[in-house]
């Protein structure tokens, strides 16, 4: 009994000791979690890149403390686990910052915990409006699907287009745009004539084209997540006769991310999208970080919207870090990056203070060959698009 | 009128392409018997041999197909060797869901290794690009093609099966294999070369069916319960059954699909709980091809 009491007592003095030695020059951890394995991976894989990509560029100190970024792999959406996960870098690891979350119910998962811990969560990616209401210490630097809706929503009601079938993924994002799109393109002046919710997991597509085709619309609105379907669903598009009867192809850039591109083909050639980030973005920022990732990973054909989430989440992190002076207070380090503005490879960011989340510039693209390869060309931009989706329907 | 005429032909579009790409599934489950979840992975890698012969090495797209089936074939040949001939026999049921399940995400990790996570893609030709117009509905030409394919390897299964001395060896070794090497017919090269249909078949299907089912590393995974689908409806080692049982399942999807669409997959899997329920061994069961 004596000896277990001595031997906690000794444990907890070296523990000290060595928390006290390491006072002046901390390593602060920062907890990342994405799909690094499985259908996902090469999210994780874009996700860990650019942050490297911005390590290179600022280098890994921040004042006298050293930034490390920790990874798990959380290979698909899996709340349990995601906390789980999360909960091992805070306890385990001892990470200061939480970071990563690829999808919406990953991210949500974790809000009991950085409330409880007092740890900032910065998403890079996870698009529902919602989840920056749950706690006070999320900040996203990704987009939503509102966020790019309405911008699209309004240009078509511009250019005199009437009448629009909506082809959506019945899931949460896919409702979210579904009802951003109707409510924004209807108080413009124009009529969704049929609104079709697709299972996630269709393979034909055929007949949802009949369907379009029946309801008569000049355009179609339409959003899948990335991945084998939207493939299945542009070629479709094409292959049933859409296309050439002059029916547009309108929707969110997640359904032509840049790695999708090649095998998409002819397919996605017309294909408008509003998004916040194309790899063509032509700025002297986005050329520097391109050229950064060529030296570093020897190609940019990955490179897409997940990469600018995780190098702008980075650089948030970073200027948390330096505005707590290394003091781990998830709610002042967050409240010190409220109104923040800065320069990012896809154009200027501010954080809303309101919703935590960044607003930005959205795109207007068109898929067209760039020196032979499928780019998303920028051909309009929407300054200033703040998160139309937040505390909607309060 | 027209609608209906729109469902039946995209649904027997559809039912073809489940036919051809579950076929091969159901030659190794019905006629060998063996439970042989490792099949989308086959016809995987067909697919991925073909996007490659086709994208890096710049053949066209049937000599592509065809370096797909023989190579896949001969890939999968020491497989049968080593592995399979070891679980063959209704015994052995969990063994071979285990086997083949384990192989299934040994594949899956190595075509990830070899080719990466992203989409894949085998470029048609021309001839098989645009659509082809039946009445006032138009379907794409690769379809056609599918159909037509389909059609092809159906009646060349039959024949092969019914009217060949190769087909009454293989139904006389599948029902009593000692009996049947008794008699003197070498099961052991009977069953390596009906495992060879059975990949190549696999393979044909990846390739063909890769407009519909676009391939990336979890299509052996993502796509199996539909080839199980497929086979199960249409009762085992029937090659008719599985034809009737994809364009059954294929119209009703089509028309579920067409006419509700909210309700998702709903139809596919009511019909398929339906005739599972009324005929519990398949379509076609006690016949065979």
């Amino acid at each position: 009994m004596t000896r277990t009491l001595r031997n906690a007592l000794l444990g907890a003095a070296f523990g000290l000791a060595l928390t006290a030695g390491s006072a002046g020059a901390a390593t602060i951890k920062v907890g990342v979690v994405a799909p690094f394995s499985g259908p996902f991976a090469l999210v994780g894989k874009t996700f860990k890149e650019a942050i490297e990509v911005y390590q290179a560029e600022h280098g890994k100190t921040v004042g006298n403390d050293t930034v490390e970024f920790v990874y798990k792999d959380l290979d698909q959406a899996n709340p349990a686990q995601s906390k789980a996960l999360s909960q091992e870098l805070i306890v385990k690891e001892k990470v200061g910052y939480l970071a990563g979350y690829f999808f919406t119910p990953d991210a949500l998962a974790v809000a009991p915990l950085i409330d409880e811990a007092n740890i900032p969560c910065v998403i890079f990616n996870a698009a529902t409006s919602a989840i920056t209401e749950k706690s006070p210490r999320y900040v996203r630097t990704s987009f939503t699907l509102w966020q790019n809706t309405v911008p699209l929503a309004e240009y078509m009601a511009k250019q005199g287009i009437k009448k629009v079938v909506t082809a959506v993924s019945d899931y949460g994002p896919g409702i979210d745009g579904e009802t951003a799109f109707k409510a924004t393109f209807e108080k413009n002046g124009g009529t969704v004539v049929d609104t079709i919710r697709m299972p996630l997991k269709s393979n034909d597509f055929a007949p949802f084209m009949q369907r379009i085709k029946d309801a008569g619309a000049e355009a179609i609105y339409a959003f899948l997540p990335a991945g084998p379907t939207t493939l299945a669903f542009a070629k479709s598009f094409s292959d049933n006769g859409l296309k050439a009867a002059g029916i547009k192809f309108f929707g969110p850039g997640d359904i032509t991310q840049e790695p999708d591109l090649p095998a998409l083909g002819d397919a996605a050639l017309g294909i408008t999208t509003t998004f916040n980030y194309s790899r063509v973005h032509d700025s002297a920022m986005n050329k520097a970080f391109l050229a950064k990732h060529k030296e570093m990973f020897g190609s940019t054909d990955t490179v897409t919207f997940t990469s600018v989430g995780a190098y702008d989440g980075a650089h948030v992190i970073y200027q948390m870090i330096k505005n707590t002076g290394g003091k781990s207070d998830g709610a002042k380090a967050v409240e010190s990056v409220k109104g923040m503005s800065w320069e990012s490879p896809r154009g200027p960011l501010t954080i809303d203070p309101n919703s935590r989340h960044v607003t930005q510039t959205i795109y207007l693209r068109t898929v067209e060959p760039v020196d032979g390869k499928l780019e998303n060309v920028e051909k309009a931009a929407f300054a200033n698009q703040p998160d139309y989706g937040y505390k909607v329907g309060k | 009128m027209e609608t209906i005429f729109g469902i039946a032909v995209d649904g027997i579009a559809y039912g073809m392409i489940l036919f051809i790409i579950s076929v091969g599934l159901s030659v190794t489950l019905g006629l060998m018997r063996v439970v042989n979840l490792a099949h989308g992975a086959f016809a995987m890698v067909g697919g991925y041999v073909a996007s490659y012969a086709a994208q890096a090495a710049g053949l066209p797209y049937a000599a592509a197909l065809v370096v797909a089936v023989v190579l896949t074939v001969v890939a999968t040949l020491p497989l049968e060797r080593l592995l399979y001939r070891r679980i063959y026999g209704s015994a052995n049921e969990l063994n071979q869901v285990l086997l083949t399940i384990g192989l299934t995400f040994v594949i899956v990790a190595g075509v990830n290794y070899l080719f990466g996570p992203t989409l894949k893609r085998i470029p048609l030709p021309d001839l098989l690009l645009g659509t082809v117009s039946l009445g006032p509905k138009a379907i794409p030409a690769h379809r056609a093609f599918v159909i037509g394919a389909g059609a092809l390897t159906l009646l060349g299964l039959w024949w092969l099966l019914e009217r060949t001395d190769f087909g009454i060896r293989l139904r006389a070794a599948v029902d009593d294999p000692a009996m049947a090497a008794a008699l003197g017919i070498r099961t052991e090269r009977l069953y390596l070369a009906t495992f060879a249909l059975g990949t190549g078949l696999a393979a044909l299907g990846g390739v063909l069916g890769a407009e519909l089912l676009p391939l990336e590393p979890y299509y052996a995974i993502r796509y199996i319960v539909l080839f199980l689908a497929v086979v199960a409806v249409g009762g085992a080692g029937s090659i008719f059954g599985s034809a009737a049982a994809a364009l059954a399942l294929g119209i009703v999807d089509t028309a579920g699909k067409y006419l509700i669409p909210n309700f998702g997959e709903f139809f596919f899997y009511a019909a398929l709980i339906l005739i599972l329920f009324r005929w519990p061994h398949g379509f076609f069961k006690g016949r065979t091809a």
